[in-house]
């Protein structure tokens, strides 16, 4: 009486649960769309040396008889497709190692985010008591600077410590390090919320019960199941620290203007804005939007995705 | 049969302070910072002897520790006060290392399926984490096999191992919970509460499957219910707690027949019945109170209909009665001597 094996219907089996979820992707217009454009900005930058028109390297680069050409479009120049910077470089070659400099800051940053705020905010959630209230305080204190004026401080220091050789040389290592290590809370919080919630569940009673070690069920049971925030966060943090990247470079306390960023591009070309040279401006802008906007979608799209039960049948 | 005590709880009390803050047990109170701490007294002096082979059903209304005496048996709450003996090792101070031993021989299936199992985890890894955990050398052959074995035995189909636990019913999932409780070879089960979400046809399937279970392997079951139809399908012997104490213990057959504390009385009565003969309801006044204060006397005091002044002021303790069962209270004592 207890063999109630169901023959009348089969579960679908591993394969073809992927089958089902390709199908779902393939069904939704929108996630193939910034799937795609996600894949086009990730391509273009690295593969932006092969593709560049120009070799941004080279000392023929830089020429002032070629400054401030228009768009093809407009100057019918066939040399620079998108026309070219008050310095007369490649607008097109620029802008490609501009989105391959702005991705990396902005993907390294984030992992450096996620890395530290996910261990801190995991023992904080599951260790609870005394460390949790000091790693949060800790948390809250940071968060009350916001990040921006953090980094200001920061890379202001460094530049009149170290000079701005050294400065131009370490630029975007110290932008890494600077994005990331001001946003942990963040990750920090949005996760010891989840662990909170998860830890009170029973799940984690039995795997305590078989006698699993605290640090394989903080890792193996409960960070999978408080990852669908974090991916979300993941992604549009990543789109924040883009944006923080191009603040401070527009502030000139980024990346240096001979290896400038969507950013640093778009503060060089602002000061053209009103003298006729839009382009300088406005093409970098239009692609630091485009990326921000796929981060976005992308986040908002990943949530659905990664939840196991949107594959249910 | 010789009956070996396989467990035994002696004087276990568990106390939740209220407050955990720096600053909050300081209150101002007429001029003066008075340190008060407001706690809840979940278990009170339980004591129970739960023997080998037998299923020991633990009733009571919500509130009353039934869970908290699971979670403290299982090590996942420390005790406040009092000792859990296995066999004749004592257990409840051990450390989560020392603990690793008894582990595997004590195991413990969860009241709601729907949070017992790791929604991210397949049934296969769910089962896998626990036998490999608990036997580092098997094969992953070996593994694959005991897996396989266990799902049929608890009646699932061996593809039932790559899906998550979203993908099956309540019913399936509760087999499945306890497929990992019986993963790891236990002797003693605690159950708490296993039925209380599910169907009442699934009900049945789960409690047959786990009396053949028991059968099998010989195991003992502590079975937290409040289901009394449950209880009187199941049980070997049945604990009736009260405000964290217990207040009777006796034999299946004797609690339902001769029932002897004026709270199982109560409990006993309310079971809605079909046949004509059933007792007289008998109806308690007042809600069960929350136990932030530790009682004087009698824990039901406030409830029963039979309450003495002796009641107010002198807790009774459990004494055992002539036909084996043992209970607490002072009214059935008088009642026996006069």
């Amino acid at each position: 009486m207890i063999g109630h094996k169901h023959t009348d219907f089969t579960h679908p089996s591993h394969s073809s649960r992927l089958h089902h979820i390709w199908t779902g992707v393939i069904g939704d217009k929108l996630a193939i769309m910034v799937c795609a454009a996600f894949i086009f900005y990730c391509v273009v930058g690295m593969l932006a040396p092969l593709i560049a028109p120009y070799d941004v390297n080279s000392p023929d680069f830089v020429d002032l008889l070629n400054a401030e050409i228009a768009p093809y479009w407009i100057s019918a120049d066939e040399r620079f497709l998108l026309g070219t910077d008050s310095q007369g470089r490649d607008l097109l070659s620029i802008i490609l190692y501009g989105t391959r400099l702005s991705l990396t800051i902005g993907i390294l940053a984030v992992a450096i985010q996620a890395l530290i705020g996910i261990c801190l905010g995991l023992i904080s959630g599951y260790v609870g008591g005394r460390l949790d209230n000091f790693l949060m305080r800790f948390a809250d204190v940071q968060l009350s600077f916001s990040t921006i004026m953090t980094a200001i401080v920061f890379l202001a220091l460094f530049q009149t410590a170290f000079g701005i050789n050294v400065y131009e040389d370490l630029a975007m290592f110290m932008l890494i390090l600077v994005i990331g290590l001001a946003e942990w809370p963040l990750f920090a919080r949005t996760v010891r919320a989840s662990v909170l919630a998860e830890k009170q569940k029973e799940y984690v009673d039995a795997a305590r019960i078989m006698g699993i070690s605290k640090t394989r069920i903080m890792f193996r049971h409960i960070l999978p199941n408080t990852l669908t925030p974090v991916l979300v966060i993941f992604t549009i943090q990543i789109a924040n620290a883009i944006i923080a990247e191009a603040a401070l470079s527009f502030l000139g306390l980024g990346m240096p203007s001979t290896d400038p960023s969507l950013g640093a591009l778009i503060s060089s070309g602002f000061r053209y804005l009103f003298s006729g040279a839009w382009w300088i401006c406005v093409i970098p802008s239009v692609a630091l939007i485009g990326l921000i906007l796929v981060m976005n979608l992308l986040g908002d799209w990943l949530r659905d995705y990664l939840n196991p039960r949107t594959y249910k049948h | 049969m010789t009956q070996i005590p396989l467990v035994q709880i002696s004087h276990l009390e568990k106390t939740f302070t209220k407050d955990k803050g720096i600053f909050s047990p300081f209150r101002f109170n007429k001029g003066k910072f008075q340190r008060q701490q407001e706690s809840v007294y979940a278990l009170n002096g339980v004591n129970l002897t739960i023997l080998k082979g037998e299923t020991l059903c633990v009733v009571g209304e919500t509130g009353c520790g039934k869970s908290t005496l699971a979670r403290t048996l299982m090590g996942l709450t420390p005790p406040t006060s009092g000792e859990i003996h296995y066999l004749n090792d004592r257990i409840d101070h051990l450390d989560d290392n020392q603990r690793l031993l008894y582990r595997r021989r004590m195991q413990m299936v969860f009241q709601n399926p729907y949070a017992s199992l790791n929604p991210r985890m397949t049934v296969y890894q769910t089962l896998r984490e626990a036998i490999s955990f608990h036997n580092p050398q098997m094969k992953r052959r070996n593994i694959d096999e005991k897996i396989e074995g266990l799902l049929n035995s608890v009646g699932l189909y061996a593809d039932a191992m790559d899906r998550y636990p979203h993908e099956f019913s309540g019913g399936q999932r509760q087999r499945i919970s306890l497929a990992r409780a019986l993963s790891v070879e236990p002797e003693f089960i605690v159950a708490d509460e296993p039925l209380a979400a599910l169907d009442v046809s699934v009900q049945a399937q789960v409690l047959n499957l786990m009396m053949d279970k028991q059968e099998e392997q010989d195991l003992t079951y502590l079975f937290i219910t409040h289901d009394l139809a449950v209880v009187e399908h199941f049980a070997t012997r049945v604990a009736v707690m009260y405000l964290g104490k217990v207040c009777e213990l006796a034999s299946r057959e004797t609690l339902f027949s001769a029932p002897k504390h004026p709270y199982t009385k109560a409990l006993l009565s309310a079971i809605p019945r079909l046949d004509t003969n059933a007792p007289e309801l008998i109806r308690l006044s007042g809600e069960v109170p929350t136990p932030m204060e530790k009682p004087i006397g009698c824990v039901f005091q406030a409830r029963c209909p039979d309450a003495t002044p002796r009641c107010f002021s002198e807790p009774p303790i459990m004494k055992k009665q002539k036909d084996g069962s043992s209970i607490a209270c002072h009214v059935h004592e008088e009642d026996q001597t006069s």
